[in-house]
């Protein structure tokens, strides 16, 4: 088993480890660190010691697999209705720089009904080959058929990476899919390189709602998994000339399936979704009035944006649960966000602070959320949304 | 109906604060606390229990400490209390932790409904539940936001997507996640805490439910963090001054400088 210890005659009591440990783990008793049984063996404390020490005992990971075994990358093209989502093609924008890195091709994987003018634009956006899989039955998503075929296509394939959107879809089939073929799955990522040594790919991601940014590996396993971020990576300017091969592969459809969508039904009342807005409007407890959120609707509709809210706000029922934005809503990445009478606490900003530009209008100047903003006005929101209304209406 | 709600300590995490200086998160004093996400899980299933019998286990792995935690569940309604704690377990990843928390309700035996929380305050994957439904070789619904229909032998749930919901029915056994708007947790009664504080928590080692170490803890997590460290929110603020009349113009002024063009925009969208 994998162990860690300090070994004491070496430890000076510098206490270097115990603000490096993102657990907690490592306390200080008579002068020396002592590491609690909450330890995850993380070893990110080992690094921090100038002193050499912590000794830590790693096993080798078990059911390790010849990597060199597996080429290309991969990305699940999500599709509504034929058209692929927008992550779709910031997935494509992305791995397209990592295929290239590793000097291999760029597969997207498209599954779904009526998909084949999806293929072409999948092609224009980045993708030497497109897998599809086409099929009346596999019109809406479904866990249990598309993660059967995903995994045929894997076995048959031998992809070194695979990205998905982390989408309610994207965090749902990627987990699936990753626990059948036992292999490393880095959730929600934000940044993703090849180390250019090993061609070993870097998934770095939030963690402790956005305090930590951890870079995560997956070295003996293939193939890589992660899944990306919505609005964070950049999809590549369309090039309808672009040449790509679409390959339709020999797979079995599923049928007799456990899971059954009865229905898909869309809630949105507004023009356009909070994860795909390009402007969204938040309002929070200082907006004072759950009658003042129309002032928020209004600044949106203005703006052809989407409405946002606090989780104070959604908590004491001023609006739905679905315009919560944060860690316990949802995470956004527009062009410009607009926080109204949002304090900012870091569950929030934890949910918005990747928008491009931030407008923060609050009483209090010492308001959190100033710190991540963009724009900042202290003052009356009441006083402020009408006079912004008027403004862009004039534009 | 026999529920089995998976449960995960985390940090309080509204008190993580940075040391600026030595770019470490400051810990003193955090309390730990049942990851919030979990709590919805737990009152769901004694509310599914309440209406059609059976028994509500909740389940959970960590240090020996999350034995207390577990206990406080007992005071919402929660039956039964099972721990899975041994060194083997220590740095498990998701896929490791989906396999020893799959061999734990293994263990537990005879259920109908896993229910988790939508994910972990400290970590946010959301990959354990359909990772352990994957190990146990049944069907999940993530981001569960009403449960419709349920009986013994199937359950019909809404679950939450980005523009709406999505209505899927499966056969039990099954695992959901569920997410906030599913319910309203209720707090602790005076009867059930005196039988909280009386209640024993099962702990059980790898050894305890037939695990095979080479797939517990680090061993068994294809997963390693090789690198962490604090983001910077590099933002170069600047405060809108001057009457309420001249802030709104001047921002006015500088998002429409900035390309944002509010007729373009609805048609971009």
């Amino acid at each position: 088993m994998a162990s860690i210890k300090i070994i004491k005659d070496k430890c000076v009591g510098c206490k270097l480890c115990v603000g490096s440990c993102p657990f907690g783990a490592i306390e200080m008793v008579d002068k020396k660190a002592v590491i609690l049984e909450n330890c995850t063996l993380c070893s990110i404390c080992v690094e921090s010691c100038k002193f050499d020490a912590i000794d830590f005992q790693k096993d080798e990971v078990s059911n390790a697999v010849d990597i060199s075994l597996y080429k290309g990358v991969w990305i699940f093209a999500e599709q509504k209705n034929g058209e692929p989502e927008s992550i779709s093609y910031e997935l494509l924008g992305v791995g397209r720089k990592l295929a290239d890195d590793l000097k291999t091709s760029l597969f997207a994987i498209i599954i779904g009904d009526e998909i084949e003018n999806a293929t072409k634009k999948l092609i224009a956006y980045g993708a030497d080959k497109v897998i599809m899989v086409e099929d009346k039955s596999l019109n809406y998503y479904n866990d249990e058929s598309y993660t059967d075929i995903f995994v045929q296509l894997i076995k048959e394939n031998n992809p070194e990476i695979i990205l998905l959107g982390a989408t309610a879809y994207g965090r749902s089939l990627a987990p699936k899919i990753a626990s059948r073929i036992n292999t490393g799955l880095t959730a929600d990522c934000t940044k993703l390189e090849i180390d250019l040594e090993d061609g070993k790919l870097l998934q770095t991601r939030p963690a402790f709602g956005g305090n930590l940014m951890a870079t995560i590996i997956c070295p003996k396993h293939r193939p890589q998994m992660a899944t990306v971020r919505h609005k964070v990576m950049k999809e590549l300017e369309p090039d309808e000339k672009r040449l790509g091969e679409v390959i339709r592969p020999n797979v079995n459809i599923p049928t007799d399936l456990k899971i059954k969508v009865k229905d898909v039904v869309s809630t949105i009342t507004e023009s356009v979704s909070l994860t795909e807005a390009d402007v969204i409007v938040s309002g929070g407890r200082g907006m004072g009035d759950p009658k003042n959120f129309e002032l928020i609707s209004e600044l949106a509709n203005v703006l052809g944006g989407a409405v946002g809210a606090s989780r104070a706000t959604v908590d004491a029922g001023w609006i739905g649960y679905s315009h919560q934005v944060g860690q316990t809503g949802q995470t956004v990445g527009p062009k410009v966000y607009f926080a109204c009478g949002i304090s900012g606490a870091i569950q929030h900003i934890a949910g918005m602070s990747s928008s491009d530009t931030i407008i923060a209008i609050n009483k209090n100047p010492d308001a959190p959320i100033f710190k991540v903003a963009t724009f900042g006005i202290v003052g009356d929101v009441l006083e402020i949304l009408p006079l912004l209304i008027k403004e862009f209406k004039k534009a | 109906m026999n529920i089995i709600v998976c449960v995960k300590q985390v940090p309080a995490t509204n008190e993580v604060k940075m040391n600026k200086e030595t770019n470490t998160i400051i810990r003193e004093g955090i309390e730990a606390i049942i990851n919030p996400f979990d709590t919805y899980a737990i009152e769901e299933g004694v509310r599914i229990k309440e209406k059609t019998g059976g028994k509500t286990t909740v389940l959970s792995m960590g240090i020996p400490s999350v034995a207390d935690l577990l206990k406080e569940t007992l005071a919402v309604g929660i039956d039964e209390a099972v721990l899975l704690s041994d060194r083997t377990f220590a740095g498990a990843d998701s896929l490791a932790t989906s396999y020893a928390l799959s061999k734990g309700i293994e263990h537990i035996g005879d259920y109908d409904l896993i229910v988790c929380g939508k994910q972990a305050m400290d970590g946010d994957t959301a990959q354990v539940g359909p990772g352990l439904a994957e190990k146990l070789g049944i069907p999940h619904t993530t981001y569960v936001r009403k449960i419709e229909e349920i009986n013994d032998k199937y359950i019909r749930c809404q679950r939450m997507t980005e523009d709406g919901y999505d209505i899927i029915e499966m056969p039990l056994p099954a695992v959901i996640t569920v997410v906030k708007e599913i319910n309203e947790p209720r707090l602790p009664s005076l009867k059930g805490m005196m039988r909280a504080k009386r209640a024993v928590v099962t702990v059980l080692t790898a050894k305890d439910i037939g695990a095979d170490s080479d797939l517990c803890g680090l061993k068994g997590s294809p997963t390693q963090v090789v690198k962490t460290f604090v983001p910077v929110h590099d933002v170069q603020s600047e405060m809108i001054e001057g009457e309420p009349e001249e802030q709104a113009e001047k921002l006015a002024k500088k998002l429409l400088s900035m390309q944002f063009n509010t007729s373009d925009s609805t048609e971009v969208i």
